[in-house]
């Protein structure tokens, strides 16, 4: 622990000497710290997109294990009757926990995204929903379904897993998706850091030489080019986390539509994580450098 | 302090040195002389650890090289100043940062360091090149610089690799005079050399050994000076 605080006070400390006996290199510092502002702006977006992919998986999958709807289409004169037995057989039905029948409101409410608010249900031989809740044990769906066959004809079962089980293992990739992206990036950010300080360390193989003949050790040298790639690299991964936190401010907030696009902003304590991202880039960039310049300064040993 | 023991170095299969033998003792002052390509600066690197032998040993300072990890060689190399006939400097930095390089890389850049190297660069002569970049020196300035910097962390030995082959005969003079004044301090010195007219100068200012590299292995040549 002591020893990585040390190299951590080493980085970031401020030794002229260290820093000056490397020339610099405007062209390699300018694209390196592009290159990490680039890819902590993507990593922003990947994070966003995987952690709205995982609570979209998280509230499907909720609402999945737990809900299911009856829907009852029977002629006006019979839709009260069939509603009342359908309720009466879910009451006697082990496992589920509370069921209820939508109230007109409630069913406009679902139906005004596609026909406006202004839409009359009374008028419209809609059927009736039944909202049912499982209990933790859950309920046997095929008794029910033949129970409600017999008691209730209008009557049919949702359980929502047809179309709610796809969407929900969608998410769940989408959200795969995104880590493995933060993984690939983070593997791109280490290798561009390793071909920066390749070409930085062969490019000045005769400064190395000159530091070897006057005594500098092989860990003064290597900090001399990790110091100055991790601290490159933290500067371009905090600008670019900082316009990403920006972009992202910018997107629509889950408006409670329960859509995927207008819920990629982070929630709560989401907002911290893009935080660790110049940190975590300045980690990558310091192990790169390190096992470049410890590869490089061995084979000229 | 520097013992070669039937040392020999082959770059691939060409022998270049063979079983050389050497001990550098404390306040000696030796000439290394030979033909060009005879191996003088081969020998030189491997007196400072820049070149493993691929035969014998060689003991820096009573550590044998072999066992020697690359930390070990650098903190050796500290106690060893070496001139370089091609005077390598980082072109990037002014000439004074240049010769406080090895304080720098030690770590011993201190307020006292910097005395010192005011002092040593007026010893020299570059005081009013303080600020100058390595490329705006001329040969003799750069040979002098180069005796600076091997000076500045006051080593036991010096290794002068040519030092006089690229200034006029005014200049090596001052330069051997700089190497002898040193000796006189109680610093070892070694200077290769294929100047003869160099070597017959030193005569008359110091006792010195004259080595000659030929046939690819390490003779007395002649009458010591």
């Amino acid at each position: 622990m002591r020893a990585l605080l040390d190299k951590l006070r080493g980085l970031t400390s401020p030794d002229s000497g260290a820093d000056r006996v490397v020339p610099p290199t405007g062209f390699t510092a300018r694209l390196t710290v592009f290159t990490s502002a680039a890819m902590a702006f993507l990593t922003i977006f990947a994070l966003a997109l995987s952690l709205a992919s995982g609570r979209l998986a998280t509230s499907w999958g909720d609402e999945l294990a737990r809900e299911s709807t009856i829907r009852i289409s029977a002629p006006a004169g019979q839709m009260a009757a069939q509603t009342a037995a359908a309720l009466r057989v879910l009451e006697q039905t082990p496992g589920v926990a509370s069921a209820r029948a939508l109230t007109p409101e409630e069913q406009q409410a679902l139906l005004e995204p596609w026909f406006g608010p202004d839409l009359p249900v009374q008028t419209l031989p809609i059927p009736q929903l039944i909202s049912v809740i499982e209990s933790d044990e859950g309920y046997d769906s095929e008794g029910l379904r033949l129970r409600l066959s017999a008691e209730v004809p209008g009557a049919v079962l949702d359980e929502h897993t047809r179309w709610r089980r796809p969407l929900m293992v969608a998410a769940g990739r989408l959200r795969l998706l995104g880590w493995v992206s933060i993984l690939l990036i983070g593997a791109a950010t280490g290798a561009m850091v390793t071909l920066a300080a390749n070409s930085a360390l062969a490019a000045n193989r005769q400064v190395i030489t000159v530091l070897r003949l006057v005594g500098a050790t092989d860990g003064y040298i290597a900090g001399a080019f990790v110091r100055r790639f991790t601290l490159r690299t933290l500067l371009g991964a905090g600008v670019g986390t900082l316009v990403g936190l920006l972009a992202v401010l910018l997107m629509p907030g889950d408006s409670g539509a329960g859509g995927f696009l207008t819920g990629l902003r982070f929630e709560g304590w989401h907002w911290l994580l893009p935080l660790l991202v110049p940190p975590l880039a300045a980690v990558v960039a310091y192990l790169a450098t390190q096992m470049a310049a410890r590869r490089v300064l061995g084979g000229l040993a | 302090m520097i013992e070669l023991e039937n040392v020999a170095y082959s770059y691939g299969s060409d022998a270049l040195l063979t079983d050389m033998s050497l001990q550098l003792a404390p306040g000696a002052f030796h000439f290394l002389t030979g033909p060009s390509g005879a191996g003088k600066t081969t020998f030189l690197k491997l007196c400072y650890g820049a070149l493993r032998p691929t035969e014998g040993r060689i003991r820096l300072f009573d550590q044998d090289l072999a066992q020697m990890g690359r930390d070990d060689v650098a903190f050796a190399r500290r106690r060893i100043g070496v001139v370089h006939q091609d005077c390598q400097f980082l072109d990037h930095l002014p000439l004074a940062e240049n010769i406080a390089l090895p304080l720098t890389v030690s770590g011993q850049a201190s307020p006292e360091q910097v005395d010192n190297l005011n002092e040593l660069m007026s010893w020299v002569g570059l005081t009013d090149k303080y600020d100058a970049l390595p490329p705006e020196l001329s040969g003799g300035e750069r040979q002098r610089a180069a005796l600076a910097r091997a000076l500045i962390l006051s080593p036991d030995v010096i290794l002068a690799d040519e030092p006089t082959g690229n200034v006029d005969w005014e200049m090596s003079q001052r330069l051997l005079r700089l190497l002898v004044e040193l000796n006189k301090m109680g610093k070892t010195v070694m200077i290769a050399t294929h100047d003869l007219m160099l070597i017959r100068a030193a005569k008359s200012l110091v006792s010195a050994r004259n080595l000659r590299i030929a046939n690819r292995t390490l003779q007395a040549a002649g009458v010591d000076l």
